[in-house]
């Protein structure tokens, strides 16, 4: 699932236009696995997925597998809803340099949501 | 095409002193009867009540005003401002604004109603100042909200202050249509620089009142609280735990909503209220 990001992302015009000052490579942890996903005018350029040896990366978004099923799934609960609900309740945390994630949050929020539905 | 037409609601510019200087603020009303002075939230505007401004059966029995927080929307900060560090919004000056719009609008026993900051300013005011308001309504009102961002990120100059309405999207609920999701969203990129964060200092560091909720007085001043269901700011939780800390109080959580009710979905919204206010103009008749 999490490899269709990229048709998701990039077949979205607005959402790329919203993100076209984004170069950053964020990890991506769902549970026990991990994905590298990097952008590029805010297009994404490559999806990696791990595991990784010495994995270079700005920012990273952990949460459970069930945290993030819950958040992709066609009606999110309330506290599933949104990324910072899930901040709120300690169910995904945000680590490194977040000021592409921060400066860029309407995007970031955009990137992650695209996937709603299919969980 | 429709034909253009003007709502009922009046805009206009009040001048006032408050916290010891000359203000210019921008007030809006509409309809007749008992006030009601409603409060935005964190960050945005009185465009917030729109609806409740334009509801038929609200302004038959009720004077609904609204006014935009100096710094906010079309009121100006006071003359200086530029020299000030940081705009911080304290529980004593947000009172002494809310009764100073009160009393320069002669407002007799009004009905305070709040949203987020302004619902838990309303708390206060049934606190301290229990014999000049009629009653409270508290929307996304609790005690307290701890801090769960870094609020840093709202105020810097590498960081547009887009990010502020990018915070609290996920705070609006499902039921909102687009059309008021981005109306509300809107607001919020209008803020000025810092603004949002300064009336946080309100709501998550100064406006604690969680210890002396027990002593609000509901016979003399009743307090009725609506929240939204989605919102993970002030949740429903925190609301309920107001309500049972207030002797007398009532809450009521509302499906579908979040953080913005009166503005996020109006007619959800005010299916809600207008019971509240027709309890509060029945309360009022005896």
């Amino acid at each position: 699932m999490i490899e269709t990001l990229a048709e998701r992302v990039n077949g979205d015009a607005r959402l790329v236009h919203r993100g076209r000052f984004v170069e950053t490579t964020f990890l991506l942890e769902v549970g026990d696995e991990a994905w590298l996903v990097r952008i590029e005018e805010g297009r994404i350029a490559e999806i990696r997925r791990g595991p990784f040896v010495m994995p270079r990366w700005t920012f990273a978004l952990r949460a459970s597998a069930e945290a993030w099923g819950q958040f992709w799934s066609a009606s999110p609960p309330p506290g599933f809803h949104d990324l910072f609900a899930l901040i709120r309740f300690k169910r995904l945390s945000v680590e490194g340099d977040m000021h592409p994630f921060m400066a860029n949050l309407f995007y970031f929020k955009g990137v992650l949501g695209s996937l709603r539905g299919q969980a | 095409m429709s034909a253009a037409v003007f709502e009922p609601v009046v805009g206009r510019y009040l001048r006032l002193d408050l916290l010891g200087k000359p203000h210019r603020l921008y007030v809006e009303e509409a309809g007749q009867g008992i006030p009601l002075l409603c409060l935005h939230t964190a960050g945005s505007d009185s465009r917030q009540y729109r609806a409740v401004l334009n509801d038929p059966a609200i302004l038959k029995d009720f004077r609904v005003i609204a006014f935009d927080l100096p710094w906010h929307g079309k009121s100006s900060p006071p003359s200086g401002w530029h020299e000030i560090e940081e705009y911080r919004l304290t529980s004593r000056d947000y009172a002494d604004i809310v009764v100073g719009v009160a009393d320069a609008l002669g407002l007799d026993q009004p009905v305070a109603m709040g949203c987020s900051i302004g619902g838990r300013i309303v708390l206060h005011l049934a606190l301290e100042h229990p014999d000049r308001f009629g009653a409270v309504i508290g929307l996304q009102s609790g005690g307290h909200v701890a801090p769960y961002y870094d609020m840093q990120w709202l105020h810097r100059p590498d960081v547009h202050g887009e990010v502020s309405a990018a915070v609290v999207s996920g705070l609006i609920g499902p039921n909102a249509s687009d059309a008021d999701r981005w109306e509300t969203l809107w607001h919020y990129m209008q803020g000025g620089p810092g603004i949002f964060k300064g009336d946080l200092y309100f709501y998550k560091v100064d406006g604690d009142i969680r210890g002396r909720l027990r002593e609000i007085d509901t016979q003399r001043c009743p307090v009725h609280l609506l929240t939204g269901e989605y919102d993970y700011s002030c949740t429903p939780e925190d609301t309920l735990a107001a309500a049972a800390s207030i002797p007398g109080a009532n809450a009521v959580i509302m499906p579908g909503i979040g953080h913005f009710p009166m503005s996020e979905d109006p007619e959800g919204f005010l299916t809600h209220l207008r019971p509240v206010l027709e309890r509060i103009r029945a309360e009022r008749r005896r």
